[in-house]
């Protein structure tokens, strides 16, 4: 496996790009309900807070700060683009799709009908030591949402 | 036991490329590729690799002389005992100690917490007379530095937080030095333990042990040297360096993991109350007490790392007969090539000392735009092996504005070329990733 299949373009630009970074000064949206997470990633120090408003079943918006590393940030990145305006309960399947996909040593192909640009980060599923990095956001995501639902 | 290669036979010259592709082929390991390119191992610093003599010894006591040590009358206890003493021997005088004061622990982390619950034994109500001098209450200071791994940092905070004692730190420059000035403000009557590391796994820097001691011995604290990355890369005499206790993980120089030492002076050693207790280290045993062993046994509860013992012994005297001095000075040289190398290379912060200084063969760095993982990876994908992340070392991190950083560490069995590769590929880095 080539170093360009870990790093395709997409990971790269939404590196760069980080769709819905920011959460100083960030309110949130009238009229939705939110839950915020913190993951942490001892073995390298990445941190990611991320935050998930949702209203009338959807996910209204997500907002995140965070500093690591290529695939972690571009992970936040694409995530955001993918969870805004989704229902909740659909985000709640994709992201356990994510999930099978990243920890199944590469065995489970990604479908990018379920997972959009998020397909893009099968290849880090064969490099154990970055499935935490790609996931850290989700799973941020997915403790967010919980707490934003129950409310 | 195994013969001493030829070529390790002690020599005067200087270390040099065509002696190092000799001992390279005494590391097995090193002859293979990784991702189609030829392995070119900088990860030194985090753990070593093994030469064929120290595999061969450990081998070689599995095959000849396994047996439980310091118990049973039959033949091969007495060769397991004899190997493991003599093991101890050997270790001892490669740091500079007497036998009786090296205590075999898993790794330099073990060292460290035997201390600290030593040192929290004494502070308990009923800790024997002799064990006052370890015991710490509210008032006392526990004095470590910046720059420390967080091997020597999480121990002495642990017994700070449950003797009441004040945990304090020396802090670092933004050159990667200690502020000496600090010090002498920090270090003072109150003081009762001052743990530092000899060498910095991240910056490199080798810290000034005498100027410390002189600020300690005054105060009558207790010196910790962390010799981790010192006793495999240069010559160590703890008795030279008038340290009270020093501790060195053995996979950090060329012997397998799970065996390490830690070096206390005889009259503290067997002061000091035990940390793990059981078979092996009593005297008298009755249900409701027990005598110990003066030291080392006193600190060896329970069925020893006997073969990795013979095995450290094996890398110690392959080192021995390298010349410490000699590598040294040969990755003095790589550790400058590797600085100058760097600091040429636009967008790249070199962490510590500049390029000239006195540093140990390592560089952790910094690529503008680029997270560590990332520069990790890259390098991977061209065979080179490097550490990324916080080296077990936040704190310092924190204070030079990072959260990770990329090292490479080099040993006796890198050359310049692997040093030109990897700076080849850093110089690739910020390109791929369009920094």
């Amino acid at each position: 496996m080539s170093l360009d299949q870990l790093y395709q373009q997409i990971i790269l630009e939404h590196s760069k790009a980080r769709h819905g970074s920011g959460l100083a000064g960030a309110e949130v949206p009238d009229g939705a309900s939110s839950g915020k997470s913190h993951q942490l990633n001892p073995v390298c120090g990445d941190e990611i807070t991320v935050r998930v408003a949702v209203a009338d079943g959807k996910v209204r918006e997500l907002r995140w700060d965070g500093d690591g590393c290529s695939i972690s940030m571009a992970s936040a990145s694409v995530l955001t683009d993918l969870a805004e305006g989704m229902a909740t309960e659909e985000f709640r399947s994709v992201i356990g799709s994510f999930r099978e996909v990243l920890r199944s040593r590469g065995k489970v192909a990604a479908d990018p009908e379920i997972l959009g640009d998020a397909a893009a980060f099968e290849g880090v599923a064969r490099y154990a030591a970055r499935v935490k990095c790609a996931m850290l956001s989700w799973v941020a995501a997915e403790d967010a949402l919980g707490q934003a639902v129950s409310h | 036991m195994v013969a001493t290669p030829a070529h390790l036979l002690r020599s005067a010259a200087a270390l040099g490329n065509e002696e190092v592709l000799r001992i390279r082929n005494d590391f097995p390991i090193l002859s293979q590729s990784v991702n189609g390119k030829p392995l070119v191992y900088l990860d030194s610093g985090a753990t070593s690799q093994n030469p064929l003599s120290v595999l061969e010894a450990e081998q070689e006591f599995y095959e000849q002389r396994n047996s439980a040590v310091h118990r049973g009358a039959h033949h091969l206890a007495v060769e397991a005992t004899e190997a493991f003493e003599d093991a101890r021997e050997s270790v001892a005088a490669f740091i500079g100690a007497d036998p009786d004061e090296l205590i075999w622990t898993s790794n330099a982390t073990e060292g460290l917490n035997l201390l600290s619950y030593s040192f929290l034994n004494a502070s308990l109500p009923g800790a024997a007379p002799a064990a006052a001098r370890f015991a710490l209450s509210t008032g006392d200071e526990i004095v470590v530095t910046e720059m420390e791994h967080h091997a020597n940092l999480i121990p002495w905070q642990q017994l700070a937080e449950r003797t009441g004692a004040t945990l304090r730190y020396i802090p670092v420059d933004d050159a990667g030095a200690l502020d000496l000035e600090a010090a002498a403000r920090i270090i003072g009557s109150r003081t009762r333990i001052l743990a530092f590391t000899h060498a910095s796994n991240v910056l490199g820097t080798i810290n000034p042990v005498a100027a410390l001691i002189a600020l300690a011995r005054p105060t009558g604290a207790l010196v910790v040297l962390d010799a981790c990355q010192s006793a495999p890369h240069l010559p160590l005499d703890v008795k030279a360096l008038d340290v009270d206790f020093a501790v060195f993980s053995g996979h950090k120089m060329l012997a397998p993991t799970g065996i390490g030492g830690l070096y206390g002076r005889s009259e503290l050693l067997n002061a000091m109350p035990p940390f793990l207790t059981g078979g092996s280290m009593i005297t008298t045993v009755t249900m409701e007490r027990a005598g110990f062993l003066p030291s080392p046994q006193r600190f060896e509860a329970g069925t020893q790392k006997i073969s990795q013992a013979v095995a450290l012994a094996a890398a110690a005297n392959y080192l021995s007969e390298t010349g410490l001095d000699r590598i040294h000075a040969w990755e003095f040289k790589l550790g400058q090539r590797l600085v100058a190398g760097l600091e040429s290379i636009p967008g790249i912060r070199v962490l510590g000392p500049a390029a000239g200084q006195e540093r140990i063969g390592l560089a952790a760095f910094d690529v503008a735009g680029v997270h560590a993982h990332d520069v990790g990876q890259f390098l991977d994908s061209r065979g080179i092996a490097v550490r990324v992340g916080h080296h077990c070392a936040q704190p310092l991190h924190r204070r030079l504005g990072l959260t990770a950083s990329t090292r490479a560490s080099t040993y006796l069995y890198n050359t310049t070329d692997d040093v030109d590769a990897f700076l080849n590929a850093v110089a690739d880095v910020r390109g791929y990733f369009q920094a």
